[in-house]
């Protein structure tokens, strides 16, 4: 179970960064020292149960990364609170915080250490972590002498072997060769399909689309909306895309939706004919059946329903001109 | 049973970030552990060299005498110096993972006291080949060693939070310790000095646990309530200060990485 109420996420932004102490001194002296507060997350409120998965959209900047570290429990939210039930564990930058000079063994174990198990569970677990990362023949290597595929799959297995209540997802991840994106990915569904409480940050609507069931929509820091109705509000979100405007009640993300629908129609509808044009041109030009045929061979594949409407009536010329 | 489990969990990263920053400190030197031997015996040879003809004519064992201050102002400066770096140098790990953020420090620390009690054990060495008489006095030397870690801790504290807010806290650090070394006596002594002079020189700790040591190795007698009091002062002052200052601004640790 993960519950966020009214959370409110503040960090200070201004003359703190890379000054030292030195200058800050000098600036509090001569008075023009500042410090502001950036509200980055604001009144963002919702709840999720054992097997739900939650995906969250927004633009760059919307909140999502520090909203998932406040979930993490990295940041403290400044209001409001986070309840969770059971162990959290953030699949972000998977190869991130690794200690380059240990061994893989050491920084397998200190790392399993630092995600909360015991060391009866992690001398137990050590093998099967390994094995999954395909690593067996370099346990004793450096972590620096792994390529940056390695360190990502061991990071994978460290994280994806044990059984998490709640995780945390930026993107879907597909780390390694396709042999082991795979296996990842099917050991990911395992754990989600597992009951466990899903948080997926996503850029792709239709990644959301078919993977969440609930659907948190950020924008600058503020709630637009949480809800299970997760098609339309997708929709409505890539209008919002070329449009710019939120939708203030559902009533108007349904015309969201509709117009995206619409406006996704056209589109497909003016690439279709922009392709007719070029078949018929080269039907004009080189009157070389062969490489026509391909064409639109090519094309019915791509646009089945609308290519076949444009194209008829060329072909149909076509043969009608080899008649005479 | 959540608890003990939650407890067994921490004791086993703390256990593991013990040997990671105890195995991190020598790896990169070929000599290895034998280096923390190597080190204070050198600055020793190098500073009875120096100072034998200014200082240590009219101080009985210099040897020892300069050991002493040595092995103690050494164990502050790098417990100090390193241990600054405890939090920033795990950032990474720690804008990602919810971890105790005071493991990391007493982890670090913990390693430089096994540091130091392996100069204590060189100490004791040379103290033989000085002629020093051993007895059961040797023993309280374990106080200020106790004192001087809880000491370390607490400065250490303090220092790595303020180094996440200022990156040139360091640079700073190092001048003051610098400045520190020569405030020590850790190769005169302050017997020429005014009564009122002599006095200040209560005021630095370091000097406090410098003085409990050679009380022990050249006075041939355990330390005064009176030092021990002031000795246990310090240590819980800095200790009392760093935790307070760094759990205040732990929250806000994570902004600044």
């Amino acid at each position: 179970m993960l519950s966020v109420e009214n959370v409110k996420i503040a960090y200070p932004v201004g003359d703190i960064l890379d000054v030292g102490l030195k200058e800050t001194l000098i600036r509090r002296l001569k008075k023009n020292y500042q410090v502001r507060e950036f509200v980055a997350v604001d009144g963002v409120s919702f709840h999720l149960e054992k097997g739900d998965m939650l995906g969250i959209i927004g633009h760059n900047g919307a909140g999502k990364s520090t909203l998932v570290k406040a979930i993490a429990g990295v940041v403290k939210p400044a209001g409001g609170r986070i309840r969770r039930e059971g162990k959290v564990t953030a699949l972000l930058e998977l190869s991130a915080g690794f200690d380059p000079d240990l061994t893989v063994r050491e920084n397998t174990i200190l790392r399993a250490a630092m995600m909360g198990y015991t060391r009866e569970y992690v001398q137990q677990a050590y093998d099967k972590i390994i094995s999954f990362a395909e690593l067996g023949e370099f346990q004793d290597r450096t972590f620096k002498q792994l390529s940056s595929g390695m360190k990502a799959r061991l990071g994978f297995a460290i994280a994806g072997l044990i059984d998490p209540e709640i995780l945390i997802l930026d993107e879907v991840l597909s780390v390694g060769d396709s042999g082991f994106k795979k296996k990842s990915e099917a050991r990911m569904k395992e754990i989600i399909h597992g009951g466990a409480v899903t948080v997926l940050i996503s850029h792709s609507t239709r990644q959301v689309e078919t993977l969440c069931n609930k659907l948190l929509w950020l924008d600058h820091g503020r709630q637009v909306v949480f809800t299970d109705e997760v098609k339309l509000y997708c929709e409505a979100y890539e209008e919002f895309m070329h449009s710019k405007k939120l939708p203030a009640s559902r009533e108007q993300a349904e015309k969201m939706a509709a117009k995206q629908a619409g406006r996704q129609k056209a589109e497909r509808e003016k690439a279709a004919r922009g392709e007719a044009q070029k078949l018929e041109a080269i039907l004009a030009n080189g009157k070389n059946e062969q490489l026509a045929r391909r064409a639109l061979e090519i094309l019915c594949q791509k646009w089945p329903d609308l290519v076949r409407q444009a194209v008829e009536q060329p072909i149909e010329e076509f043969h009608g001109k080899k008649d005479d | 049973m959540a608890i003990w489990k939650k407890w067994k969990a921490k004791r086993f990263l703390l256990d593991e970030l013990i040997k990671r920053d105890f195995k991190k400190k020598y790896k990169r030197s070929v000599l290895g552990i034998f280096w923390s031997v190597l080190s204070p015996v050198l600055t020793m040879l190098v500073m009875r060299l120096m100072f034998t003809q200014f200082f240590g004519r009219d101080i009985p064992h210099y040897t020892t005498y300069i050991l002493a201050g040595n092995i103690v102002f050494s164990y502050f400066r790098d417990s100090t110096s390193e241990g600054m770096n405890a939090i920033v140098g795990n950032a990474r790990i720690l804008s990602k993972i919810d971890l105790p953020k005071t493991l990391f420090l007493f982890s670090k620390s913990v390693a430089f006291l096994m540091n130091f009690i392996i100069s204590v054990g060189v100490f004791l060495l040379f103290c033989a080949f000085d002629g020093i008489q051993f007895g059961w006095h040797f023993l309280s030397l374990i106080v200020p060693v106790v004192l001087l870690f809880v000491f370390n801790l607490g400065a250490a504290l303090f220092l790595s939070t303020f180094y996440v807010f200022m990156k040139d806290v360091r640079y700073l650090w190092s001048v003051f310790l610098r400045l520190l070394m020569y405030m020590s006596a850790v190769f005169y002594r302050i017997d020429g000095y005014p009564e009122q002079i002599k006095r200040l020189f209560w005021f630095n700790p370091v000097y406090v646990y410098i003085t409990c040591f050679r009380q022990v190795a050249l006075e041939g007698r355990v330390p005064s309530a009176g030092l021990y009091a002031l000795a246990a002062f310090y240590a819980l002052l800095a200790l009392c200060i760093g935790l307070w200052v760094f759990k205040k601004q732990e929250d806000k640790f994570v902004f600044y990485f």
